[in-house]
């Protein structure tokens, strides 16, 4: 079994009116039945409102669905003795990096998961070294979180979840306030992660050229996975990616272009250097 | 009307240890009608440049001219520049608090101090502009997607008629359509209305797509501006401070390298196509 999986998971807003009757039902999360491998990179897309963060509020147990049922480790999230250990195994990044840095020293703040868990003083700080280390950040310990960039912000805001010594890290949208920079700062960290510590990667995520190096892309579209596979299988199908308000990487779209112009060009390219080396062979 | 900074120059907390420098000696010329992009890592003084345009922010020293004014002359009716220069903050929709969207988009005029029929005119007016129907007017801003309440801040600010525009990354957040969607209304109405917009963006490949001129801000400085191409041909020196090309541009210089007789200033996907399919000879 993996670290992540759903069985027919359903999760449905409740509006009630002034009389406390159910106003109106909305179905976020329809029917998904998903399974992550532990040490798998997987990106999750689809338009605003089709229900991916309401998907990875429930990697964490911070909703429960409405029906059926997600493991995480080996917990059902409904098990409610099992919460700690739960929110230990996934933690989760948000997009907006102020939100989520508590203490006034970014060391403090690496330490603060850790601390709130019990674990020994000498650990704590063990920890913080180790997670400051894995996501770049050791030069800016004593550094007041404001004084950093978007991108090194978020870089603290994973550095807290790892002293947390998670399996798996959920991240919701970490680059969406970002500049150029920071984004490629926390993806590298993130893909670093993943390699170097095994750690399972689950990116929610609006730009399609983040999505390129998962492992595995899962695509939803009101409230159900659509469309699941290697990011080469997915950005392939440009027109029904279109259908569900997404995009394809600029490259794909071009080569996209392209063939409707008569080039022979692969339907799976990505990167610049795949079309610099396609278009190269029909010279 | 043109906006003119003379030596425009910001400081936080001047003549403390904590003195910083946001803005240093910025000169611009923004004239009428322009589509300009405005882009810098974070930090680099894009929002505080910004609400210098509008008067939120008074400069250090240096002056700011609209038209033919100085805004910091003694008399100088800061509120009619205010709805003049509309600004939209990042994520505006934080912003909605009425009971429904037309009420919402009501509140600029309204204290404007118009009549009752004016500002429903302007309301319908804007709403339509964003291409939001009737059939929004009596939500709860609530109810709508993140797209579409961005939709209605842009709107409350185009009730009060603004010359210029200002929009600090109106897409952040947005998936692909949403983003498309925003930029290309913004687009329509810069044509339409010939209004000023000034975009600040962290998309590179959309900066390059909608806008006529690009701005680059470094620690307080306006370092690049000109052209999408020429500014975009720096592409070495952008990555320097933080920032990069849109995509294509590096596929150009690449598939130059190799030999390919392309331009290697193409900034969009129509542009790099038209380049490599003569470049091939089709």
């Amino acid at each position: 079994m993996g670290i992540i999986k759903t069985a027919k998971l359903i999760y449905e807003y409740v509006q009630h009116d002034e009389e406390n009757k159910v106003a109106e039902v909305n179905r976020a999360v329809d029917a998904v039945d998903i399974d992550i491998e532990t040490g798998e990179f997987v990106a999750v897309l689809g338009h605003n409102g089709s229900g991916k963060s309401t998907l990875a509020k429930h990697m964490n147990a911070l909703l429960l669905p409405t029906e059926g049922t997600i493991w995480v480790g080996e917990d059902d999230t409904k098990n409610e003795g099992a919460l700690w250990k739960i929110r230990q195994t996934a933690g989760m990044v948000f997009q907006n990096p102020d939100n989520q840095i508590v203490a006034s020293i970014v060391e403090e703040d690496v330490g603060f998961g850790p601390e709130n868990m019990g674990v020994e003083t000498r650990k704590i700080w063990e920890r913080v070294d180790e997670s400051l280390k894995a996501v770049g950040m050791t030069a800016y310990r004593t550094f007041s979180p404001n004084r950093l960039s978007g991108g090194q912000k978020q870089r603290v805001a994973i550095a807290g979840v790892m002293a947390m010594r998670p399996k798996c890290i959920v991240l919701d949208e970490p680059t969406a306030m970002l500049d150029p920079n920071g984004r490629k700062e926390v993806i590298r960290t993130v893909r670093e992660l993943n390699e170097k510590e095994n750690i399972t990667v689950i990116l929610i995520t609006h730009y399609m050229e983040e999505a390129i190096s998962a492992d595995r892309i899962i695509v939803m579209d009101d409230g159900k996975v659509v469309m699941e596979g290697k990011p080469k299988e997915v950005f392939s199908q440009v027109d029904r990616l279109k259908e569900y308000r997404l995009d394809v990487p600029q490259m794909t779209e071009l080569a996209f272009e392209l063939r409707k112009e008569g080039l022979t060009l692969p339907e799976d390219i990505l990167t610049i250097e795949e079309m610099v080396e396609a278009l190269c062979r029909l010279r | 009307m043109s906006i003119t900074l003379k030596n425009v120059s910001y400081c936080y907390n001047q003549g403390t240890a904590m003195e910083a420098h946001a803005l240093k000696n910025v000169n611009l010329e923004i004239p009428d009608g322009q589509f300009i992009g405005l882009i810098g890592h974070t930090g680099s003084g894009k929002s505080t440049l910004i609400q210098h345009l509008n008067g939120l922010v008074r400069a250090t020293s240096g002056e700011i001219w609209y038209g033919d004014r100085n805004i910091y002359e003694e008399g100088f009716r800061m509120k009619e520049l205010r709805s003049k220069v509309g600004l939209v903050f990042q994520y505006p929709e934080h912003q909605l608090f009425e009971i429904d969207v037309f009420t919402d988009v009501c509140f600029g005029p309204k204290n404007l101090g118009l009549d009752q029929d004016e500002i429903k005119r302007r309301a319908v007016e804007s709403l339509s502009l964003v291409g939001l129907d009737e059939s929004y007017y009596e939500k709860s801003p609530f109810e709508l997607s993140g797209g579409e309440k961005r939709r209605v801040a842009i709107a409350g600010v185009l009730a009060m008629r603004p010359e210029v525009l200002i929009l600090d990354e109106p897409t952040a957040g947005l998936d692909p359509k949403g983003r498309d969607d925003i930029l290309d209304q913004v687009a329509y109405l810069q044509k339409e209305r010939q209004i000023t917009v000034v975009l600040v963006s962290h998309s590179m490949e959309d900066v390059a797509k909608y806008v006529d001129r690009i701005i680059v801000m470094n620690h307080g400085e306006a370092v690049f501006d000109g052209s999408v191409k020429e500014v975009f041909s720096h592409y070495k020196e952008l990555e320097a401070i933080g920032l990069a090309a849109p995509q294509v541009t590096y596929l150009m210089h690449g598939l130059k390298e190799k030999g390919f007789d392309v331009d290697e200033n193409a900034t969009t996907i129509e542009e790099a196509k038209a380049s490599i399919l003569s470049a091939l000879g089709r």
